[in-house]
This record gives structure tokens, sequence and C-alpha cells, in this order.
């Protein structure tokens, strides 16, 4: 039945972030300031992660006890802030949930596991790329065939339902709580924890992090920029739209740190990085599929999150989750490191290599399980 | 007209469901397709554009209600 009669006349009115040009933008600024938060003071191509973050935040919070990762990091709240904001500026922000939740928290948690295992989500792979960490291109090649994969489950209607409408307050709780967590990383409460030594120590100052968040939430939520998007959509539909907006995103980058001399074009020995190779790709076929089960990349979960979007809190609350079992359980890999000389490879210990196993195959039973036929 | 609910599904479910139907449409066939957030309306329009057709959408309920028509070739 056509709802012509019912349709309110309203044009939606013209979106720079929607059109070509508006993603590439995107892109481009977000890698800028990825750039100049690593040049403030975050880790090596780590300007930023979105797992990673979240990592150091349920450090913070004594979810686990890995002391070299605890920080809690402004970025991750100032992003839900920000994409706040520009929902309730252009009207965007609904209050909405229900669409399969502890699917979502189970997905949420073993993409932060795979990614861990990786040693950081799309985002950071790409900047390692970027920086010259060739053991992102194992990493990345992973995420595309867990894209992949997620791919021809949507193909063959995988669907986790229906959301529905819910009260204000539930689509508040999110920005509400970020809001809380950025008032305890300004004003530092003698109860978090914080690390003194390794990633968790290496920061940008406070009001560097806040506003370059509160940017990117805001560019990121008009924009929907997401990495996992990008692959789906190329993939799904041949659609480049995305893929342009992380070319940017990459080119940028790679301008930055090949005009510093930061570029190293090697295998060995990368910052927070390590070079077995098919614990890159599994780590991060993981993460892809659960991303692409899950709807999006890590960051675009918590841009969601900042417009109402219950579902994609709890994927967050998953990740968080994720974080702190991957350090509790010792299944996050470690990095490469240097000693006298000589490289001492890291990865996954034995715990990281079943819980990626496992993982994968939750996650190809939530693809099998979760599908309807479309009519 | 063809008429597709694809409020409270979130991408990429909306674009594949508007894809499917799109396609199968001659010249000057209209779609009408319903969606709840502004990710899925810009991802809806930009899919049918790419298959020839002309799209306009315009607020509906809390939503969006997209037409879709066929162009003439």
């Amino acid at each position: 039945m056509s709802t012509q009669a019912q349709t309110t006349p309203r044009r939606t009115p013209f979106c720079f972030f929607a059109t070509r040009t508006g993603i590439i933008f995107a892109g481009a600024l977000i890698g800028l300031i990825a750039c100049l938060l690593a040049l403030s003071g975050n880790p090596v191509n780590m300007g930023i992660c979105v797992a990673c973050f979240i990592r150091d935040i349920a450090g913070a919070l004594g979810l686990h006890r890995a002391g070299v990762v605890q920080y809690l990091r402004p970025e991750i709240p100032a992003f839900v802030l920000g994409s706040f904001l520009a929902a309730l500026t252009f009207k965007e922000f609904k209050s909405r949930g229900g669409s399969s939740p502890v699917i979502r928290f189970v997905l949420g948690a073993f993409a932060m596991i795979g990614a861990l295992v990786f040693l950081g989500c799309p985002w950071r792979a790409i900047l390692r790329l970027a920086g010259g960490d060739l053991n992102a291109i194992s990493g990345l090649a992973g995420l595309a065939a867990g894209i992949g994969i997620g791919v021809l489950f949507l193909k063959n209607g995988y669907s986790l339902g229906r959301s529905h409408a819910f009260k204000k307050p539930a689509g508040l709780a999110a920005p509400v709580i970020m809001a809380g967590l950025l008032a305890a990383a300004i004003a530092k409460p003698a109860f978090l924890f914080a690390s003194t030594q390794g990633p968790g120590s290496m920061r940008a100052s406070l009001l560097i992090s806040i506003c370059a968040g509160l940017v990117i939430g805001w560019v990121a939520q008009r924009s929907r920029f997401c990495t996992m998007g990008a692959f789906r959509d190329l993939f799904l539909m041949r659609d480049w739209h995305l893929m342009s907006g992380v070319a940017a995103f990459f080119a940028v980058v790679l301008v930055f740190n090949i005009a510093r001399g930061a570029f190293t074009g090697a295998f060995a020995a990368q910052s927070i990085a390590h070079s077995q190779h098919l614990w890159n790709v599994l780590g991060m076929v993981l993460a892809g599929l659960a991303f692409a089960l899950g709807g999006g990349c890590p960051g675009r979960q918590v841009f969601l999150s900042g417009e109402g979007d219950s579902d994609a809190f709890i994927f967050f609350a998953g990740m968080l989750t994720g974080a702190a079992l991957a350090h509790n359980f010792l299944l996050a890999s470690a990095p490469d490191t240097l000693k006298d000389g000589a490289l001492i490879v890291g990865g996954p210990g034995t715990n990281g290599m079943i819980a990626v196993g496992v993982g994968l195959i939750v996650c190809l039973i939530i693809g099998f399980s979760m599908r309807k036929r479309w009519k | 007209m063809k008429h597709i609910d694809a409020r409270g599904l979130s991408c990429p479910e909306p674009v594949i469901q508007a894809r499917r139907a799109a396609s199968d449409l001659s010249a000057g066939d209209q779609l009408e397709i319903l969606v709840d957030a502004g990710a899925a309306r810009d991802n809806v329009l930009r899919t049918v554009s790419s298959l020839g057709c002309a799209a306009e959408a315009a607020e509906y309920e809390g939503g969006f209600r997209i037409v879709v028509t066929k162009k003439q070739r």
C-alpha cells in the first residue's frame, strides 16, 4: 500500500558529507587528526586505534590488570559525544535498540579478541601500513577475508532483526555514561589505573585528545565513515563510496609519514606489532567477520552509540569485556621486541590461538543460524 | 508501486533489499522504500542511483520515505 498521502512533503536537505567529496574530506581529516595525535604523544602508528583505546579504558577501570595498557583515553568518550552533538543538531538522534543485543555483545567481545591478537583494529591496521609496518598487509588481508565471509552471510539473508524505538533515556544512556568517563578522564580520580610505562603511558594532551575526539565524532556521524563498511560495500555492491574515504585516510597518513621520514617499510620489530603472519591474518579474519555480522567497525559502533543506538552500545560493551578477557586470560598477542640486537618474535600464546578458533566457530554459528529468507 | 518497509533494519539490509527490488524494475516503474535512519536513506539513494533510477527522499513518520523511479533508457 502506498503511503504517498501521508508523506510530509519535505525533502531531506543536501548533506555535503553524503557526497563522494564529503567522504573523502572526512577520511582525510580523520587521517590528519590521527597524525597530529601521534605527534602529540599517542603511540606510534596508534594516533587513533578504537580497539586499543577501548582496551586501555578497560585497564583504567580495573577490568584487567595489564599495567602497560591502562589509561582512560578521552578520545573514545569524545567520539561518542561528538557524534551525539551532530545527531542532535541534524535531528538524527533516535533512541532505539532490541535487535539481538546478546548476540551483538558476543560479536563485540570476539571482535576485540581478534583485534588484540593482531594488535589493532581496522583503523590501526591502516595507520600501521601507512607508517610502513608491512605486517599490517596480512592483517588487512585477514580483515578483508573476514568481511568477505560476512558478506556471504548477508547475501544469504543474515539479519539480526529489526530494532525498535525506545524511550529517550535508553538512547541517552551511552552519551551520559561517556560524559561521566570524560569527566573522570579530566578529574583523574585516584581509583583509576594509569600506566607509567608502555603504550598506556604514551598520551596526547587532554585538550588535544578531547578536541580531536569531538571533531572526529561529529564528522564520522555525518559521513557514516566505517572501515568495515568500506570493504563490505565494495564486495557486496561494488560501491566505492566508503572505500574512497578510507583511501583518503590512508593516503594522508602515508604522505605525512613519508614527509617526516617516519615510514619504516619493514616487517620486523615494528611499533606494538608482531610478525607472526598467520595470526595476524586469523586474528583479523575473526575481527572482520564479527564486525561484518555486528554491522560496523569499532569506530562506527561508537559513533552509532552517540546517535542513540543501544544495540551499538551493547557491541561496545562486548568490546570492553573482550578487552578485559583478552588481558586477564592472556589471549592478546605480545609485540615483537629487540633484546641485545636480537629479534624476539611476539604473537599470541596458546590461549590466544584457541580463543581465535573458538571465536571463528561462534561467529560462523551466528552467521548460519541468523538467516532469514527475503520476502 | 512495490513497497519495502526496511524500518528498524540496520545497514546494509535496507540497501540489499532496495537493490534487489530496484534491479527488477522496468522503465517507469516505481518503488517505495521506508527507512528510519539517515545512514540507510543515504545508502539507499546512492545505490538505486547507481542502478539507473531516480530517487527522492522525504521525511515520513520520524523516518524517511524514498520513492524510486526507473529511468527510461
